[in-house]
């Protein structure tokens, strides 16, 4: 018999009842993260059954979706800053976690932020747990080598109910990431030339495990980014195996093991990554020593070439309906492009090294008058730590606004949009139509090429603008 | 859930590939804390246009459309956000199955569980239901068959689990929850508690 991978040392270890060839596996979930916008109908489902939550203990919640991101002094002021719709959601989530006992870093927290951002400085993601949330970033806590996926509403009150889920084994896809990563290039831009390669139903059915050289040399919040836009490839999840790097950020978080806990919970974690003759469905390389910034064209995270690139020429009509919405040429070149606003912030890059890298290029210099920029940290711990670091100050002498902790304009639901036609080069995963606004036009890019891309006031390669 | 086991209608034609569940339900209308009422959301940036009136070139506003409770849809159809309010709105606005050569993973499940049938099929047949809009066809959830209009039968996979849901209009939750001793014994017994 052949070793077992990451992914299958987590999924047996979870099994309740194993999948057989009419029934899928009833599968236990060790940590259930919840937000405003997917739970209410679940709730409400339970509540017309009579049913209570299983594990309210095994449930975090946080709000972060359709969260203002302007400062509120306390909740009555929501009303004043949110849609009706939005405000009552917020209540209604607040309530339902009162009156079942679930833990909730919401306003007056400082531990609320985005819930895939929220779980890894918590502590509460932790190697070789199973991780779900009715979003499908989920994928994010694969960072530590934990298997988190996204759920529907109608899994979530399953969650809630039972704390398990019914489950079909899904395929393993190895993809092999090799090369020292070139100046200026990041996680961030790994990770679209992986979806570039694949395609964005590349994934489709398949849990990824990242591997190889250049993953082992990523910190944690670099690890989460590669992880987080898994989904973008149409995947169930994307791990990483755990080791030096990922223990080392876990000790001392809030809801980490301790004492002779944490050592039995390294042991164990000690043990996860795939053995040497794990066998997977399918493979990947990729060589990352030549890569440069990647930006998208199109209207999916897998339309992306190096930002020195021109748009690709294909006769797909897909293709040809995602330039003209994005009103983009075949052949020209995606650099000069006009800028009006640019957005770093989102469960992909809102962390500190994400902050690091936009102030290090924006630090001395000017956000182009045309362009409207925002920096929305992922969490209140994020902010703390940057406004202490002085980063604030950066950005705002810069010209860009620095917000609260949420979701956003990665989806625009709290009123923060991109009008239409604008351009928006953005550090989030969905450069969906309409993802930011009505009629936007994102393009997906890293921290550094947003914050090069607003001081040039066009789409910009950040390169020359690293400091020494 | 409703019983499912035979959807016959005509078919409504969307060939664009990779159509995520943003377009299917924009985030704007996600602040709805029930399922009900999204039909009127479902495709709305492609619906309507920024006075809020239907577009008459879009297929579903169009007459052919009127009816239709078979969906047929480009490669990789429900992309994206997890959102069910996705499926929610389909089912809604009155579409009861997908037809495509590829559904993103949780669309199809969320798809499962509100008894909005998927079904993939090979390339050729796609391809002549794209160039065949209209065309009345069947899906039989029971023996997991296409029929298409010259009496062909295409299969389509449906595990037996998802099958006999659907037949029943049974939800997963009671099944569930029927599991509640071996989920106890799995609590009590594992090697680390979580
Ligand atoms: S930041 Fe964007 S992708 Fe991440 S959880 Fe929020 S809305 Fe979803």
């Amino acid at each position: 018999m052949s070793g077992r991978s990451l992914f299958q040392k987590v999924w047996d270890d979870h099994v309740v009842v194993p999948e057989t060839a009419d029934t899928p596996a009833v599968l236990y979930i060790d940590l259930h993260l919840t937000h405003e916008v997917t739970t209410p109908e679940a709730f409400n489902v339970l509540r017309s059954r009579g049913l209570s939550i299983r594990r309210p203990d095994l449930t975090v919640a946080t709000l972060d979706h359709s969260t203002p991101t302007v400062r509120i002094a306390s909740l009555k002021d929501l009303d004043v800053v949110s849609e009706p719709a939005a405000a009552a959601q917020i209540r209604t989530m607040i309530d339902n976690c009162a009156k079942n006992g679930i833990r909730m870093y919401g306003y007056g927290s400082d531990s609320r932020g985005i819930v895939h951002v929220i779980g890894p400085e918590l502590g509460a993601t932790q190697p070789g747990k199973t991780i779900v949330c009715g979003d499908s970033h989920t994928s994010t806590h694969g960072a530590f080598g934990a298997l988190g996926f996204g759920i529907g509403t109608t899994e979530v009150g399953h969650v809630l109910a039972t704390q398990c889920l019914l489950q079909r084994r899904p395929k393993t896809l190895a993809i092999n990431v090799e090369g020292k990563l070139p100046r200026g290039v990041t996680a961030k831009d790994v990770i679209l030339a992986i979806i570039g390669k694949i395609g964005v139903g590349g994934g489709t059915g398949s849990v990824i495990e990242y591997r190889g050289s250049t993953i082992r040399s990523l910190d944690m919040e670099q690890r989460m980014t590669i992880c987080n836009m898994s989904i973008e490839a149409g995947a169930r999840a994307g791990m990483i195996a755990p080791d030096d790097t990922t223990i080392q950020y876990l000790n001392g978080r809030p809801l980490a093991p301790r004492g002779a806990a944490w050592e039995a919970a390294v042991a164990r974690w000690r043990a996860l990554p795939s053995d040497a003759d794990a066998q997977f469905d399918k493979e990947v390389s990729i060589d990352v020593s030549q890569l440069a910034p990647m930006v998208t064209f199109g209207t999916n995270p897998g339309m992306v070439v190096p930002v020195t690139d021109a748009v690709p020429v294909s006769d797909d009509a897909s293709f040809s309906k995602a330039l003209a919405y994005m009103k983009v040429a075949a052949g020209k070149p995606m650099l000069g492009m006009p800028v009006d606003v640019v957005f770093v912030g989102s469960c992909t890059n809102s962390r500190m090294s994400d902050l690091h890298d936009a102030a290090s290029i924006l630090r001395g210099r000017k956000v182009a008058k045309s362009v409207r920029m925002l920096v929305v940290p992922g969490s209140v711990q994020v902010q703390r730590q940057a406004e202490a670091e002085g980063l604030d100050k950066v950005f705002r002498e810069a010209g860009a606004e620095w917000r609260e902790a949420g979701c956003s304009m990665c989806l625009g639901m709290n009123g923060d949009i991109a009008l239409p036609g604008q351009l928006c080069v953005s550090t989030s995963n969905r450069n969906f139509e309409g993802r930011q606004g009505i009629g936007a036009r994102s393009v997906l890019a890293s921290p550094l090429t947003a914050a090069a891309s607003a001081v040039a006031g066009v789409i910009a390669d950040p390169r020359p603008l690293l400091p020494n | 859930m409703e019983k499912t086991d035979i959807v016959r209608s005509r078919t409504v034609v969307m060939p664009g590939t990779d159509i995520d569940t943003d377009q299917i339900v924009p985030a704007r209308f996600l602040t709805t804390t029930t399922r009900k009422g999204l039909g009127k959301a479902l495709f709305a940036d492609w619906r309507y246009d920024k006075d809020g009136k239907p577009k008459a070139d879009f297929i579903l506003n169009t007459p052919a459309a009127a009816g239709c409770r078979i969906l047929v849809a480009g490669n990789n159809f429900g992309c994206g956000s997890s959102r069910e309010h996705a499926p929610w709105a389909l089912i809604d606005f009155g579409i009861q199955a997908v037809i495509s050569t590829g559904i993103a993973d949780i669309f199809r499940s969320n798809s499962l569980k509100n008894g909005l049938v998927p079904v993939i099929v090979d390339q050729a047949t796609h391809g002549w239901l794209l160039a065949n809009p209209g065309v009345e066809v069947t899906i039989d959830v029971a023996s997991c068959e296409l029929r298409l209009p010259d009496g062909r039968a295409v299969g389509f996979p449906l595990d037996g689990f998802s099958k006999y849901c659907l037949l029943n209009g049974v939800d997963q939750l009671g099944y569930l929850l029927h599991q509640s001793d071996a989920i106890a014994r799995f609590e009590s017994e594992r090697a680390w508690k979580p």
